[in-house]
């Protein structure tokens, strides 16, 4: 038994793919709960598309894919929160315009014959396919998200509880909005080099989503939400290994299973325990 | 009182969003200790006033002299009530302007907030979750965020909608209390017995109607130009009906 759980870890590709998940755990399950409270969910699924003109133009103009992906996601989530502030177009609106403009201008580039091959590898994600530079990079980007979550975790509680009344606190609901665009952009950066444009959304709404229904703080959501994300990661790479499936759609199969069960087990205790027990 | 400099002002105030104004010609005052009903039907311009004060709008039209604390207490059935937050995370929300960017509020802040939901009489509800509390605990804490604040104008939007006559009663002792305290209350509301008590009333329907203290104020003339049709016709407001007959 012991033998068939570490086994796994003893090749360096496992290795390296469980530390990439568990980075994208603590950076999408503690961001995931903003993401839902702000209702963002959508727009991080976008965001992760509006990647390809700045992935595109990074291939042609021979710089760093990662560098131009971050620039074109920072573009995107700028974008998309001026245009959601124009008051006839809204925010659901607002980042359809933006990315599928955004969408359809990579893939004008995309089809020009000087972008080089390996563009696809960045869009639809190779968990088992990161280098230790990618680790670094992604070791970075967490650093940032956790960083500015914990730096900015007063007013973001104050411009999600209360919209409205945000702007009397002296809290500007639009700056907030801002920052937490751009860092849901850079965790869907990193989220996208192991999982890919489609299962992104999976670590960033599941962990947080099934975090929500076991607990009724936030401080306590975000650290839930990061464990549930690393533990059904790991529990993903298993199931890859062991079943010769996808690594990333396992992942993202573990996660939404492991929120089934999160669901299921609330149903059947009394609401009275858990109000108690929060 | 009236020798007293105002807290929050407007002159020949129009607002509006987009292409729309939606409320025009609005000229008062409110100062230390006074409690302004600000009447009038569902759309009449009251939120969009309180948003004009609180600086969400650029007033299209006229002049505006905001509070320098502006605490805001809104509807809560309209705010989040799933949102993972505590009655004391919320009163401690207030404290958030006095705290650099980075900061969140701390053992201090939270101290201030323990006092103000003291003063408020929920002192033993700080860790319930806000959504969980009933509808006057939960106005009661968004005053306490206001205290906390140390607001000098509280801007409350229908703050007694929903509310038993117990609660309605604890939260108008409570509205006493603050402005007795020097603050300047604003209290959109659709009831007129209510305004009737109160210091001054503010009477909108997209424009305004009337402004001054309520027994001078709040004609037969004045309502009906404040309600107009709605004044015969709306059922679940009683206290409208009775003034109409």
């Amino acid at each position: 038994m012991l033998h068939a759980l570490a086994d796994p870890w003893s090749e360096p590709i496992m290795r390296r793919a469980f530390a990439e998940v568990v980075l994208l755990g603590i950076a999408g399950g503690a961001l995931g709960c903003w993401v839902l409270f702000y209702n963002l969910s959508y727009s991080a699924e976008s965001l992760a598309h509006s990647l390809l003109p700045g992935l595109v133009a990074a291939a042609l103009l021979g710089l760093p894919l990662l560098l131009g992906g971050t620039v074109g996601i920072v573009v995107a989530a700028v974008a998309v929160a001026v245009v959601a502030r124009t008051p006839a177009v809204g925010r659901d609106t607002a980042v359809a315009v933006v990315v599928t403009g955004l969408f359809g201008l990579g893939v004008l580039l995309a089809l020009s014959p000087a972008v080089p091959a390996g563009l696809g590898e960045l869009l639809f994600g190779d968990v088992l396919g990161v280098s230790n530079s990618d680790l670094l990079f992604a070791a970075l980007l967490v650093a940032v998200v956790v960083g500015a979550l914990a730096l900015l975790h007063g007013r973001l509680l104050v411009v999600g509880f209360d919209r409205t009344s945000a702007r009397g606190l002296g809290v500007a609901p639009a700056l907030v909005d801002a920052a937490l665009l751009v860092l849901l952009a850079l965790a869907v950066l990193v989220a996208v080099q192991g999982l890919g444009n489609l299962l992104v959304v999976a670590v960033l709404i599941a962990p947080a989503a099934t975090a929500r229904l076991l607990t009724r703080r936030m401080g306590t959501l975000l650290v839930v939400a990061a464990a549930v994300a690393i533990v059904a990661a790991m529990g993903g790479l298993y199931l890859s290994y062991y079943a010769g499936t996808a690594a990333g759609a396992s992942i993202a199969g573990v996660l939404v299973a492991t929120y089934l069960v999160a669901a299921a087990a609330r149903g059947l205790i009394p609401a009275r325990r858990r109000s108690a027990a929060a | 009182m009236s020798l007293r400099p105002p807290l929050v002002a407007g002159e020949g105030l129009a607002a509006g969003y987009g292409a729309q104004i939606v409320l025009r010609d609005v000229t008062f005052a409110a100062r230390a200790g006074e409690r302004v009903a600000v009447l009038g039907p569902n759309g009449g311009g009251k939120t969009t006033l309180f948003r004009v004060l609180t600086g969400e709008l650029t007033p299209r039209l006229g002049t505006v002299l905001r509070p320098a604390r502006c605490g805001v207490v809104p509807q809560t059935e309209r705010s989040r009530l799933d949102f993972p937050v505590s009655a004391l995370e919320v009163a401690a929300m207030g404290a958030i302007s006095r705290l650099p960017w980075w900061r969140r509020p701390g053992r201090r802040e939270r101290a201030q907030a323990l006092e103000a939901l003291d003063a408020i009489g929920l002192a033993d509800q700080a860790r319930a979750t806000f959504g969980d509390l009933s509808g006057g605990q939960r106005q009661r804490v968004l005053v306490a965020r206001a205290l906390v604040q140390d607001a000098d104008v509280v801007l409350l939007d229908e703050p007694f909608t929903g509310l038993d006559s117990v609660s309605a009663e604890r939260l108008e002792q409570l509205l006493v209390r603050l402005a007795g305290e020097g603050r300047a209350l604003l209290i959109a509301t659709h009831d007129v017995d209510q305004a009737r008590r109160w210091d001054v009333v503010l009477c909108l329907n997209g424009r305004q109607v009337a402004f001054g203290a309520p027994a001078e104020t709040l004609t037969l003339d004045v309502l009906e130009e404040t309600y107009g049709a709605d004044l015969v016709t709306v059922h679940h407001h009683h206290h409208d009906e009775r003034d109409a007959d």
